[in-house]
Formats: C-alpha cells, sequence, structure tokens
C-alpha cells in the first residue's frame, strides 16, 4: 500500500492508468475465457441475440433495397405528352422544339403520328386489323424526360411539370405515370416506420435476453461474489466481468447477426439477378454497408453491455454475505 | 484498535446474539474470544466486519465510528481488515495464486508487484511453491493456511478469524494458531473467536470470554 505513493506524482499517474487499464484488459479476457469454457450456453444466449439484431437488419436490407430500386424507376420516368389530332407536323417539331428548350426537361423526342402508328404495329401484333383503318387514330406525341426527375427522383416535381405541359397551346393531355410511384414510396416509408418499431422491440429484446443470462450468471457465481465482497471488492469491482460478459454476448449476438444479414443477401442475391435480368435491369441487391455492418456488431455489443448494467447493477444489491449467523 | 460500548445485536429471526457487550482491543494486542456455541463470538466478529450492524451500542475500529461508514464505504473498510473463516471461503475454480492474489487486485496492486507479494505472503503460511494448485489438491489444513495467506497479502492492521482451526486436528490448529501469533508479533492486532479452550491455553493471549451475548469475565492466560 505504501509502496506506490512513495513514487512521484506523473509517472505515478501514468503507472495508475496502466494499472487501471491492465486489470480491464485481464477482466475482459478472463470473461470472455469464462464465456468460452461454457460454449452451449453462451452459443444459445448468442444466436437468439443475433437473430434478434438479424431481423431488423434483413427488414434493413429489403427496404431499403426497393427504395433503390424505385428510385431507378423515378429517374427513368417518362412524361407522355399527346398533342391535339391532325396539328400540324410543323406545329408539332415547334412545340417539341419549344418543351425541349425548358429549364426542367432533359429531353423532348417527338413521335409522329406515323412513327406512333408504325411503332403500335409493332408492339400490338395488330398488322391487318390497323391496316383496314383509312385514317391514323393516333396522335402525335412529345417523349419528355424530366430533368428534375433525374436529379432528385421527386415526383411532385415531376408532377409541376406536367402541370405546366398541360397548359401549352396544342397540347391534348399529358400522361403522368408517378402515382404508382408515389404509392409504393408511401408504402415503403411505413414499411420503414414499421421497421423501427421492430427494430426498437428486438433491440429491448436483446436487453432481457442479456439481462436475463447475467442474472442466472450472477446466481451461479453467488458464493464467489460473496467472498470478494468480504474481501473489500466494490460493487463496481464485482460487477466488471458481468459488465464484459454483456459485452462479449452482444459482441458475439453482433457478429452472428451479421453473418446471418450476409448469407441472407447471398441466398437472394442470385433469384433477385435472374428476376432482374427477365425484365432487363441491372439491379443488383445491396448487402450491408460498412456502416450498417459496424452498427449492427457495435449496436449488438452496446445492448450487450447496458442489459449487463441493468441486470447486474440490480441483482447484485442483493448478495451480500451472512445475512443471518 | 477495537472498541465496544454497550453493543447488542437482535437478528431479523428474533434471536439476540449480542445483549450489552463492551470490549476493547488494543493495537497490536492478540485476544480471544471464547465462549459456547451461540455466546455471540461470531456476531461480534461480524459487526467488527460490517457484514453486520448493531441493534443498538457503538462500535469504534482504529477511530472509525462503523456507524458513520455507509453502503458504498463497506468495501475500503473492509480492506483494512483481514478475515479468516471456518470453512476457508475460497475460489475454488481458481488456482491458490489468484485466491491469494484477490485481495491485491481489489486494491488495484499492479501486476508486476502481485506475484512477489503473493508468494512472499504463501511462504509465512509455509505454502511456497503450491501456487499453481487448486483449493481441492490440498489439505483441510492447507486451505486454512491459503485462507490465511489471503488475509494478510495486503497487510491489513487488523486480522480477524472466526474458528480457524474448528476443522483442524489439534497439532495443525496449534500450528495455525502459531501462526497468527507470528503476525501479531510484527504488529497486526489480532482477533480469533474460539472454543477450543486447551488450545487457548497453549498460546497464552488475554481471553475475552462471552456467555449469552455478554462479557462472561476477562481472564489473562
Amino acid at each position: 500500500m505504501a509502496e506506490p505513493l512513495a513514487r512521484a506524482a506523473g509517472p505515478r499517474f501514468a503507472s495508475q492508468l496502466r494499472g487501471w487499464f491492465e486489470r480491464h484488459l485481464q477482466t475482459l479476457v478472463a470473461s470472455l475465457g469464462r464465456l468460452v469454457r461454457a460454449p452451449f450456453g453462451t452459443a444459445l444466449t448468442i444466436g437468439v441475440i443475433g437473430i434478434a439484431l438479424a431481423l431488423p437488419a434483413c427488414l434493413e436490407l429489403v427496404v431499403e433495397n426497393a427504395r433503390a430500386l424505385s428510385g431507378g424507376w423515378a429517374n427513368a420516368l417518362d412524361l407522355t405528352v399527346y398533342l391535339k389530332p391532325h396539328l400540324p407536323e410543323r406545329d408539332a417539331t415547334q412545340l417539341a422544339e419549344r418543351i425541349g428548350a425548358r429549364g426542367d426537361v432533359a429531353s423532348a423526342r417527338l413521335v409522329t403520328a406515323a412513327e406512333g402508328l408504325a411503332e403500335f404495329r409493332r408492339w400490338s401484333g395488330l398488322g391487318a386489323a390497323l391496316d383496314a383503318l383509312t385514317e391514323n387514330p393516333l396522335p402525335a406525341a412529345v417523349v419528355v424526360r424530366p430533368r428534375v426527375a433525374a436529379q432528385s427522383g421527386d415526383p411532385a416535381a415531376v408532377g409541376a411539370l406536367a402541370d405546366a405541359l398541360r397548359t401549352l397551346p396544342g397540347v391534348d393531355q399529358v400522361q403522368l405515370d408517378t402515382d404508382w410511384v408515389r404509392r409504393f414510396a408511401a408504402i415503403l416509408d411505413a414499411l420503414g416506420r414499421a421497421l423501427a418499431v421492430v427494430a426498437l422491440l428486438l433491440g429491448l429484446a436483446v436487453l432481457l435476453v442479456v439481462g436475463n443470462t447475467i442474472r442466472l450468471d450472477i446466481d451461479a457465481r453467488r458464493a464467489e461474489i460473496e467472498v470478494i465482497k468480504l474481501v473489500g471488492g466494490s460493487d463496481g469491482f464485482v460487477r466488471r466481468p458481468f459488465l464484459y460478459g454483456g459485452f462479449w454476448y452482444g459482441l458475439g449476438g453482433g457478429g452472428v447477426g451479421w453473418l446471418l444479414v450476409e448469407s441472407f443477401v447471398l441466398t437472394l442475391a442470385g433469384p433477385i439477378a435472374r428476376v432482374a435480368a427477365a425484365y432487363g435491369s441491372q439491379f443488383a441487391i445491396a448487402g450491408p454497408g460498412v456502416a450498417t455492418s459496424a452498427l449492427l456488431v457495435g449496436g449488438g455489443a452496446a445492448l450487450g453491455w447496458i442489459g449487463a448494467f441493468i441486470s447486474a447493477t440490480r441483482h447484485l444489491r442483493a448478495i451480500e454475505p451472512g445475512v443471518e449467523p | 484498535m477495537i472498541l465496544f460500548q454497550g453493543v447488542a445485536k437482535r437478528y431479523p429471526s428474533g434471536r439476540e446474539a449480542l445483549a450489552d457487550l463492551s470490549l476493547e482491543v488494543a493495537q497490536g494486542e492478540m485476544v480471544f474470544l471464547t465462549g459456547h456455541s451461540g455466546a455471540g463470538k461470531s456476531t461480534a466478529l461480524k459487526l467488527v466486519a460490517l457484514i453486520e450492524r448493531p441493534t443498538r451500542g457503538r462500535i469504534l475500529v482504529a477511530g472509525q465510528n462503523l456507524a458513520a461508514i455507509g453502503r458504498r464505504g463497506i468495501p475500503a473498510y473492509r480492506r483494512q481488515i483481514g478475515m479468516v473463516f471456518q470453512d476457508h471461503k475460497l475460489l475454488h475454480d481458481r488456482p491458490i495464486w489468484d485466491n491469494v492474489a484477490l485481495p491485491l487486485v481489489i486494491q488495484g496492486t499492479p501486476h508486476r508487484e502481485l506475484d512477489k507479494r503473493v508468494r512472499a505472503a504463501l511462504d509465512q503460511v509455509g505454502l511456497l511453491g503450491r501456487e499453481r494448485s487448486f483449493p481441492i489438491e490440498l489439505s483441510t489444513g492447507e486451505q486454512q493456511r491459503v485462507g490465511i495467506a489471503r488475509a494478510v497479502v495486503g497487510k491489513p492492521p487488523i486480522l480477524i478469524a472466526d474458528e480457524p482451526t474448528g476443522n483442524l486436528d489439534p497439532e495443525l490448529a496449534l500450528e495455525v494458531m502459531r501462526l497468527f501469533r507470528r503476525f501479531n508479533e510484527v504488529g497486526v492486532t489480532v482477533v480469533i473467536a474460539s472454543h477450543d479452550l486447551h488450545l487457548i491455553e497453549q498460546i497464552g493471549v488475554r481471553r475475552i470470554a462471552l456467555a449469552a451475548g455478554r462479557l462472561a469475565g476477562a481472564a489473562h492466560g
């Protein structure tokens, strides 16, 4: 006891800090060793935590990928501006040029009535029936790719452009296919909200799982805790190994959760690529990024620590040596 | 060093372990608390260790009024007191070295000093070389000596022991008592609760006899 006091203040602080670090490191390793020596129980706890963490992470991945996918659709979203029937081709060309010159329009392509019919003939397979027509029933159209949508994917901006185009002379109607994209986005938002609730509940579940495991741990080590308290161990000292135990449970659970999410992505990548290919899309499912992975593992460790803290603080108080002779 | 003034202790079960006990143990003194089972010896030691609180009366240890020590102050207080138990209270899943080092680890002794001091304490109880053994591999007498090494490794000014020889045969018991005497000789205040009058006579220090939670009469042995 007198030995550390004899040293100079500076090195003493450094040595105290080193001692503190040493003790924590030692407890950290010792608590890991304790978990490794009980592999079955540890695996159960870590597995439960891993699943609880993987569920919201997988859902989040689904929502994020769907959002990326619908964002891609919004980018490619074109407006079709149908011109009044029998509008002279010269007027139609001028109108298309005028639309193309707008700041919020990336490109405007005129599809004449004849081109429209030819295209329709090609896609519809109604060649013979169309030949029976004496005149072309299709109006000329301008296919407009909005600039705003290409930049922000904001459906409201596209709606405003459509309204503006509708007022132009010579325009019959503007067909805007953003409605379902908007609905899809709203569904995704609702899913995102549900996801937050699910994540909150499962986070709570992790706290409870770790808390309960630590409580059982404390019960099993009651005699040891009593002895440590008898020889002068403070509440903090007695609690420390349990906090690190919770940390390891959470970290392990986070790692297992990450593995589950990765295997979820790997399992789905093939089928989704085939679906995308069938639709002529380049879309590929995105796995959890570095940030999400770090959140999963770090969040797991933090939840484990907090769960252990709550449980240990509560239960260790009740253990006092020798209540009755 | 240890002062009891009109101390009474009634357990929640209603049993009155101490009725009205006043006693004093001087610094550097060694005393035996004697008396029949149930006379209040263990309770008196538990009060000193703050394992129990008195129902009435005042206890001073090393100048501190124990009533003034709150829950949070107990660990720091207990580090000044080495405790030896009849059932040793060793941690059976850890080797001897870890058991003896425990009070030092709690105090935050730097790692490089630990081994030196643990070995010194084990040397004092004659168990140097058994650091890597587990408690179960040791005889009862050896386990008790590990308990004593753990109690003295932190160099506490006070050593208390509750029936430390209760499970030992007479020869080993005398050896353990002489060990306590040696610590007392280097200045440690030692209080031992024991009912083994024959053994106590062989050590020859002050006896405080308790009966029904009171002083039965002090005698110099």
